[in-house]
């Protein structure tokens, strides 16, 4: 039963969220129709957001000068990389900090904490210098390996969270079995934290993929490059032909894209998960 | 037994204790050596005391990019604030329709790369080309140059940046979800209007996750680096230039490696003064439910 004055209220709420909904979208729009025009239509007035007649010129040209799946390859490599690496070491580390009861397991958990407050700018010369010594400038391994080596402080707290909910009685049973610890965190531990592995691996994902200054700095050689080089590199010099410089922006935006339409319930139900945790 | 579990709570966190040491604390520790040293990418560091600091006192494009960012901080975290709580909060009505796709819709172009949103952005705002100005020439008013205004840039990248609030809106939400409806029912048979309920019970309980926000966007946008580097590298005569950029110039086009270390420590002694203020001020403003 709704009164007049809700009916009003309802209404004033769906206007401003079609509203902000058509603002967040629009600019995707226009990027995908110019993608679509002619060379003599970028200037039409009024702008229309349906070219007169749509082409898939601008794409075929854009794919010439931007080896678009080169670098989604690249792009794929270390995000993988990072994605794997971080499922195989994060929850090992949270098994550290939740399960196993050790003196100086909070001392150590603090610290790991603290490292969210250093700003990158500060580790990124000495880091940057570290690799050089390695000789891995100009690989995939600098990108990489910081993934395998603890697999990131935010995604170790969520796991050590979730670990921190499972009820003990499962365990004292499998313990009293005579299951030792890494039967533990194998048989049980694990498959039961599906969700929040799922979480860190979506979210380890999109942030390996958009990662740009990493990249930057470390990857030279044009052939390595991921989408994040790729395409600033094509903007800086095929930038002004619009057209086309739109249907590389679409190519570059459709993974993630095609990415959010297949998990954005994991994705968003997930945040809501750990924003709980907070 | 003790001693045992010991060995065994490090061997499970070596992977991140191997890290820890390699990439966090000695990098600390050199970087801050570092800022008081001499040296590009080929030589070997010289020490040469706060040399670094005082070039940087009186370097204008320090202090350039220094007042750069805080603008860019002023302005993305309480708009930002703004937003995202303003969408959440529409997003929150009761028997409210369609909640996932807007939410899904508001959310999408948070998760899309910079690199592929930047050159979105470039075309939307163009002065000539661009969606924004054509709208605004319709209207016979001439639309400023954006991106390549000096007084415009950065506003123009403070507003490019809102569409990616979708995850501080999440945040939001959910706390939102978590306050219990009896609060609000009570509320009701008390007479209370809709705006009273607003400032007594919903703000009041979101200020821990406001304050959360607050930091986190904080010390996020005092870093501020891939959104005007791919937009602008810096703005038309420095206007963009955030102080992470300026940073990496120096470390990596000029390779002054000491002076880059020397002032990344700058960056870091405000991020922290700043978030002491945040929690100093926190007592006053936030409140906890007593459980």
């Amino acid at each position: 039963m709704k009164s007049k004055k809700q009916y009003v209220d309802l209404t004033i709420v769906y206007v401003l969220l079609i509203m902000i909904s058509f603002i967040y979208i629009l600019p995707f729009i226009w990027t995908v129709s110019t993608s679509f025009k002619a060379d003599s239509e970028l200037l039409d007035y009024p702008p229309s957001f349906f070219p007169k007649s749509p082409s898939p010129d601008n794409y075929v040209k854009a794919v010439n000068r931007f080896p678009f799946f080169k670098y989604f390859v690249n792009s794929m490599i270390i995000t993988l990389g990072n994605v794997i690496g971080v499922l195989i070491s994060a929850p090992l580390v949270a098994y550290g900090f939740s399960k196993i009861k050790w003196k100086a397991q909070n001392v150590f958990f603090i610290l790991m904490l603290s490292t969210t407050m250093i700003p990158g700018a500060v580790t990124m010369v000495p880091t940057f210098l570290i690799f050089k010594h390695l000789n891995w400038l100009d690989s995939y391994l600098p990108l990489i390996v910081p993934a395998i080596l603890g697999g990131g402080t935010m995604n170790v707290f969520l796991i050590r969270q979730f670990f921190l909910s499972i009820p003990n009685d499962i365990i004292e049973a499998a313990k009293i079995d005579g299951a030792n610890d890494f039967t533990i965190y194998m048989k049980i531990m694990l498959p039961l934290s599906k969700p929040v592995l799922s979480i860190v691996s979506l979210f380890t994902f999109i942030g390996s993929w958009n990662n740009y200054m990493g990249p930057l700095i470390y990857i030279t050689s044009e052939e390595k490059f991921p989408l994040a080089l790729g395409m600033p590199m094509f903007m800086s010099r095929y930038g002004t032909y619009w057209n086309q410089a739109m249907a590389a922006a679409t190519l570059t935006l459709l993974p993630t894209i095609i990415f959010f339409i297949f998990v954005q319930k994991y994705l968003i139900e997930g945040i809501k998960l750990s924003g709980m945790k907070i | 037994m003790k001693k045992n579990s010991t060995i065994k709570g490090l061997l499970y966190i070596s992977p991140w204790l191997v890290g820890f040491l390699i990439f966090t604390v000695y990098p600390i520790v050199m970087s801050l050596y570092y800022a008081f040293c001499d040296f590009n990418i080929t030589t070997t560091p010289k020490w040469i005391g706060i040399y670094n600091f005082n070039k940087l006192f009186s370097d204008e494009l320090f202090w350039k990019s220094l007042r750069n960012t805080l603008v860019y901080v002023a302005g993305l975290v309480p708009l930002g604030l703004f937003v995202a709580l303003g969408v959440s909060l529409l997003l929150s009505v009761r028997k409210l329709k369609f909640v996932r796709l807007f939410r899904s819709i508001i959310y999408m172009p948070s998760i899309v790369p910079a690199f592929g949103f930047s050159a979105v952005v470039t075309l939307f705002f163009h002065p000539y080309m661009g969606f924004v100005n054509r709208i605004i020439e319709s209207f016979g008013i001439d639309g400023p140059l954006w991106l390549s205004s000096e007084i415009w840039v950065k506003p123009t990248i403070i507003i490019a940046a809102q569409w990616g609030v979708g995850g501080a809106m999440l945040i939001f939400s959910a706390a939102i979800k978590d306050i219990p409806m009896e609060f609000y029912e009570d509320a009701l048979i008390d007479g209370a209007s809709r705006f009273t309920m607003f400032r007594k019970i919903t703000l009041p309980l979101l200020t821990p996750t406001i304050l959360y926000y607050l930091v986190t966007s904080t010390i996020g946008n005092m870093q501020i680096f891939d959104l005007p580097m791919l937009l602008t590298n810096g703005g038309p005569n420095n206007a963009s230039l955030s102080l992470s950029m300026y940073i990496y110039k120096h470390a990596f086009t000029y390779n002054n490696m000491g002076y880059a270390s020397a002032m990344s420590w700058i960056l870091f002694g405000i991020i922290f003064l700043i978030t002491i203020l945040y929690f100093g001020f926190s007592k006053r403003f936030v409140f906890y439910i007593a459980e």
